[in-house]
């Protein structure tokens, strides 16, 4: 199956993201390549996980394993092998949250075994211009992994490609801004204001893309 | 090997020597980046690098499609003002209702290139300028939002206009009829068109960089200079005077127009989309090609040169073909 994800990646998603959003990428360089680490992203879009996963080196690709709603991404058959096989996800059941389940075990497994987590810290698809409230389920991962690095990664205009609710994707440039990482010190509270400020001041380097 | 050397045998004396001399300039600047490196070892020299190397690929691209002929030339084109139309759009300030306005607009590229395809150049005039005008606001009604209704809709055409119809005049030279009397072929047309609008870019650059001193519009382009466009516009307008009977048709009066106004046209372009990048308050237009910004950001003075070359070659010389 690794050579199927590898294949739709970069031979069929690739080009199409491409001609879909430019995928233009800042810090390239500061994306890790090995595991345990953690990627931060804000989130706006499906296009957000489909762009992280084409931009990404090749050679650390089948590493990278985006976190998803379990009730979303395993809905249906078809749906769900394509979430397990070829975006490779780590499921997050978040209606479950509240039933004191742990519903970060899988991301827990997947980082244990050396996987690069991409994680939406907002839970949801925003409308593209504001960052929303973080949930803290990335410090208590980083705090389980106080030595994988938790890269801030700020995605641009991919709410204009495809925002929540609409269903034709229309071409718009897109931007990929790479923070420095960041590690867990040791306060949840402090490690959250620091992700804030990383993923605010990456967007403050994005290009100014305003609704009239 | 008999068919490449079969393949460059058929091709205009002209066209490869002058796409020789297009390689022997980069070589040279290369060598010279070199040099300089060498001479001032503290020097960042990055950038001047990026683009020399992002030059090779774009002339790579261009001369492929040249010596490929109409067909590659205009696949070519129509990639370019997607490109440029999605960097524009994607700045632009347009309504989170246009979505589908936006994607109407890029369908108005292929069918705008189809008419240079079937060589219809009367319609290719009217259908940018005229009908998608007509059209492109009126499907903007459908959706019911007239909030900053008049300033998108022009947004829309000057996108339009600029990126698709504007660009499309440059491949529209690849259907000039052979009978024409061309000296280096159709493709010499576009090889000369390229080759003056970016040596005026660059000469105007490197102008501005030796002797520039008076700013000559600081509200918008605080780095250009009257001594860099002036530099810059005797310059180009020499390589026209001199090169251009070896490319084009052009002689006499034809020819001291296009040397003297095509620099002024590439000049007006560069300024110009700098006022509306200014007003969107980026600087470049996006980060495709290292070095230079986006593909608006190189592309922004062939935009302003390319129908006037265009025109002045058909009043002059080929105006029984259009």
């Amino acid at each position: 199956m690794r050579w199927l994800r590898r294949a739709v990646i970069v031979v069929i998603a690739r080009p199409i993201a491409r001609m879909f959003t430019g995928a233009d990428i800042i810090g390239r360089e500061k994306l890790p390549l090995k595991g345990p680490a953690i990627l931060v992203a804000n989130h706006s879009s499906h296009v957000d996980t489909v762009l992280l996963l084409t931009i990404y080196p090749s050679k650390a690709l089948d590493r990278v394993r985006p976190a998803a709603a379990a009730d979303y991404f395993l809905k249906g058959r078809l749906m769900s092998w394509f979430s397990r096989n070829i975006l490779a996800i780590v499921p997050v059941a978040r209606d479950r949250a509240g039933a004191g389940e742990d519903v970060l075990a899988p991301a827990r497994e997947a980082l244990a075994a050396g996987d690069i987590v991409l994680i939406f810290p907002e839970g949801t698809r925003g409308d593209g211009e504001e960052l929303t409230r973080l949930k803290s389920g990335v410090a208590r991962l980083a705090a389980a992994f106080p030595d994988a690095p938790v890269t801030p990664i700020w995605l641009q205009g991919a709410g204009r490609v495809l925002p929540k609710g609409a269903h034709m994707p229309v071409p718009m440039n897109c931007t990929v801004l790479v923070g420095d990482a960041i590690h867990w010190g040791g306060d949840r509270a402090a490690f959250m204001e620091e992700m804030r400020q990383r993923l605010e001041a990456l967007k403050a380097l994005a290009p100014p893309q305003r609704w009239a | 090997m008999d068919v490449i050397a079969g393949f460059f045998a058929a091709q205009p004396r002209a066209l490869l020597w002058g796409l020789g001399g297009v390689l022997g300039v980069l070589t040279l600047a290369v060598g010279v980046t070199g040099l300089l490196a060498r001479l001032r070892p503290d020097g960042d020299f990055t950038n001047l690098r990026q683009r020399i190397a992002s030059w090779w690929v774009m002339i790579a691209l261009l001369a492929a499609a040249l010596l490929l002929g109409w067909i590659a030339v205009l696949i070519l084109f129509v990639v370019i003002s997607f490109i440029a139309l999605r960097e524009f759009l994607s700045l632009a300030h347009i309504r989170p209702e246009d979505r589908l306005i936006v994607l109407a607009a890029y369908l108005c590229i292929p069918v705008s290139y189809a008419f240079i395809g079937i060589d219809r150049y009367g319609m290719y005039l009217v259908f940018i300028p005229v009908y998608v005008f007509m059209f492109l606001p009126f499907a903007m009604t459908w959706i019911g939002q007239t909030r900053a209704f008049l300033a998108t809709a022009a947004t829309f055409h000057w996108g339009l206009v600029t990126c698709v119809y504007n660009l499309g005049f440059a491949a529209f030279l690849m259907r000039t009829p052979a009978a024409a009397h061309l000296p280096a072929g159709p493709a010499g047309l576009v090889f000369f068109l390229l080759v003056a609008t970016e040596a005026n870019d660059v000469m105007q650059y490197v102008w501005g960089k030796l002797i520039g001193r008076r700013k000559i519009i600081p509200k918008v382009s605080p780095n250009k200079t009257w001594e860099g466009f002036l530099g810059g516009w005797a310059t180009t307008a020499a390589l026209i005077w001199f090169l251009g009977p070896v490319f084009t048709p052009l002689s006499g009066a034809g020819l001291a127009i296009m040397a003297a106004t095509l620099p002024i046209a590439g000049f007006a372009g560069d300024v110009t989309m700098s006022a509306v990048k200014r007003d969107i308050g980026v600087k470049d237009s996006s980060a495709l090609i290292p070095g230079h910004g986006g593909l608006l950001d190189r592309a922004d003075s062939l935009i302003f040169t390319a129908p006037l070359y265009f025109h002045i070659l058909m009043f002059f010389c080929l105006k029984d073909y259009f």
